[in-house]
């Protein structure tokens, strides 16, 4: 008997394969359920109330990141109006429901995918999902992890697995080697501009080749968080011996990974996907989204391309104009994209010793966990950025979004670490570029959006 | 849940591409725990010129006359795209939207429009485009939307249309194979014993 080759995503979807339902769907077996206070207390709070328990409250989790307080010395008051009920709710929903929580001022507090896989909760293999779009993060540790809705998260909640039809499978192969200063920020953007925000489609999307192994674990997370802005359903790496190290150690990782079975999460040799795209690494070049869609993406060198009219109208910017140049009033490090040590560590580089424009009214570094933070102050990397300009902060989601409490001044130009350029994202009017926390160290020096290459040490 | 079988309804223009659920319910309009209280926020900074004092704008689709009483929403590509916030879709149904159609959607979005009784259709572009101020008779029995003497035809999955058309309760109905999946998680436990090795503390 000759047995097909396999995708690795076919492998954990059959691993995870409980049974098929009336309309031909699969019952998919989830491991793990990741909430936050902003979408996870509709869920604990309508679970509560039908009267259903947690099937299995140890395999789930819950955190305080999207609307906490990022100054230092916190509480439960935010500043988004009325936004600490949303975190005392999610308190005492997750207490009665037995998950286990990481609170405000928990020493592991964080943004739900940095601190999932600091603490060795995503793992090779498993299912994951949270109600929370980014959650592909966590394919970066080969997991089958995914964005759902809350009404989703009680389901798994409730009964420890999912009804899916199955997705299409799709392959992203980076081959070669990345240009020095472009980063994993600046693939997911190359492909952005190049397949478009709907490029993914609802596709489960394993990102391969050289240029992909030879990315650290952070760097990964990375490329995946943006699978979202693809409208992928999510995306995957398979796991190596660099995971492996990586997750050993940590706390809910096992203590070895020495059983045959992890050796066997990698795709086939011979195994199809629904449709595949290969990007030579090389041609990258550091990206900049100029409009109001991550698609709206362009290499920091070329002129603003022509796009929708209601684009340019907002952002401001004309096509055939150069990009680099335009001032900006903000930037911001910070998100479930670029907000890891690794990431701090780079943008510290450039800033070293130099000082943000003048121009610059708010300059923001957001640890991605409390765990980020307190490795970064060991190193004295909040000291290089408070010297350069910047305001440290405390971990969390902070201004990735606008909630209603902080923002920048309105209709500020922002270059930010985060992953959405939406209109009014950031801000009524806020005009956000993103780019690398390498380009945004640089834009806020120049006080213009600049190409950190030019600032390289 | 409401099952969904046929409607009858003008259809409401936004036809932009990538329709965000921030657009469709702004983070800060999120004021409450719940799942209700969002239909007042619903596309608030394209709806409202004023989004504090809630003054509308006349030239946003849903604001115009003919939009009255409209259970019948039209987009573009990429509907949906961004956060995977189920108030986009709570809200939309709050404000009285039963079905969307457009040329494609994100995946979490149309996930979550199942699950609230929103039938998401594909169809293609030129197709969404001449449905725009139309009376439509839409029916997932048939899976049509017929528009005058014009009908399309749409697919979707046998799940999602079973749980519509019978407005099932998603977790109702899989608590009913609670065996079938007790037995694979004791199986899985021998399997794969690192997943459930417990919460250390």
């Amino acid at each position: 008997m000759t047995i097909s080759p396999k995708t690795l995503f076919e492998k954990i979807w059959y691993a995870h394969h409980v049974g098929q339902t009336a309309g031909g769907a699969h019952l998919i077996a989830i491991d793990r359920v990741f909430l936050h206070e902003r979408t996870g207390a509709a869920a604990l709070k309508s679970l509560a109330a039908s009267g259903r328990p947690v099937r299995d409250p140890a395999r789930v989790f819950a955190v305080m990141d999207h609307i906490v307080d990022t100054r230092i010395g916190r509480g439960d008051g935010t500043l988004m109006q009325g936004g600490s009920a949303f975190i005392t709710e999610t308190r005492a929903a997750a207490h009665e429901a037995g998950i286990t929580l990481f609170d405000v001022n928990d020493p592991d507090q964080g943004i739900t995918h940095v601190i999932s896989p600091e603490l060795g909760i995503v793992l090779p293999g498993a299912t994951l999902v949270a109600p929370d779009s980014h959650t592909c993060t966590q394919g970066a540790l080969g997991a089958f992890a995914w964005g759902i809705g809350s009404s989703e998260a009680e389901h798994a909640m409730a009964t420890g697995v999912l009804r899916l039809d199955r997705p299409k499978t799709m392959r992203v192969t980076f081959t070669g080697t990345l240009a020095p200063g472009v980063t994993p920020k600046d693939m997911a953007l190359h492909l952005l501009a190049t397949h478009g925000a709907g490029g993914g489609a609802g596709h489960v999307v394993e990102f391969a080749g050289e240029a992909v192994s030879a990315l650290d674990i952070e760097g990964r997370m990375t490329l995946c968080n943006m699978a979202t802005e693809f409208s992928a359903m999510t995306a995957i790496i398979a796991p190596d011996e660099q995971t492996f190290a990586y997750l050993v150690g940590r706390r809910h990782a096992p203590a070895a990974f020495n059983d045959p079975y992890w050796a066997t999460l990698t795709t086939d040799d011979g195994a199809t996907f629904d449709y595949e795209i290969v990007i030579d690494a090389a041609t990258i070049a550091p990206m900049v989204s100029w409009g109001t869609s991550p698609e709206h993406s362009m290499a920091i060198t070329a002129t603003v391309p022509q796009g929708p009219e209601r684009a340019h109208a907002y952002i401001g910017l004309d096509a055939g104009q150069k990009l680099a140049g335009t001032p900006i009033d903000a930037a911001f490090i910070g998100s479930c994209t670029n907000a890891r040590l690794s990431d701090l560590r780079r943008a510290a580089d450039l800033l070293r010793g130099r000082h943000i424009a003048p121009t610059i009214r708010k300059a923001l570094v957001v640890p991605g966990s409390s765990a980020v933070k307190r490795a970064a102050e060991a190193e004295g990397l909040d000291k290089v950025f408070t010297d350069a300009g910047f305001e440290w902060r405390a971990s969390g989601c902070s201004l990735c979004f606008f909630a209603g409490g902080e923002s920048f001044t309105e209709g500020a130009r922002t270059i930010s670490s985060t992953n959405r350029n939406f209109e009014g994202r950031q801000g009524p009017g806020i005009r956000t570029h993103i780019a690398s926390p390498e380009t945004v160290a640089a834009s806020a020096i120049a006080g213009a959006i600049a190409d950190p290459r030019d600032f390289a040490r | 849940m409401t099952p969904f079988t046929t409607l009858h309804s003008t259809a409401v223009p936004l036809l932009r591409d990538n329709v965000d659920t921030d657009a469709i319910i702004p983070s800060r309009e999120m004021k409450t725990t719940g799942r209700t209280g969002l239909a007042d926020g619903l596309f608030a900074p394209w709806r409202y010129t004023d989004v504090a004092a809630r003054v509308p704008d006349p030239a946003f689709p849903l604001n115009q006359p003919e939009a009255k009483g409209a259970q019948i929403l039209l987009g573009g590509a990429n509907f949906g795209c961004g956060s995977s916030r189920e108030h986009a879709v709570w809200a939309l149904a709050e404000y009285g939207i039963r079905c969307v159609i457009a040329e494609s959607f994100a995946p979490i979005f149309r996930a979550n429009c199942i699950r609230n009784d929103i039938l998401p259709v594909t169809l293609d572009r030129a197709a969404v485009e001449s449905l725009a101020w139309q009376s439509l008779d839409v029916d997932l029995t048939t899976q049509t939307v017929r528009c005058g003497n014009q009908t399309h035809t749409f697919t979707i999955e046998d799940e999602p249309r079973l749980m519509l058309l019978e407005g099932l309760d998603a977790i109702a109905l899989t608590l009913k194979s609670l065996p079938e999946i007790d037995a694979w998680t004791a199986a899985d436990r021998a399997r794969r014993p690192w997943i459930y090795a417990g919460n250390p503390a």
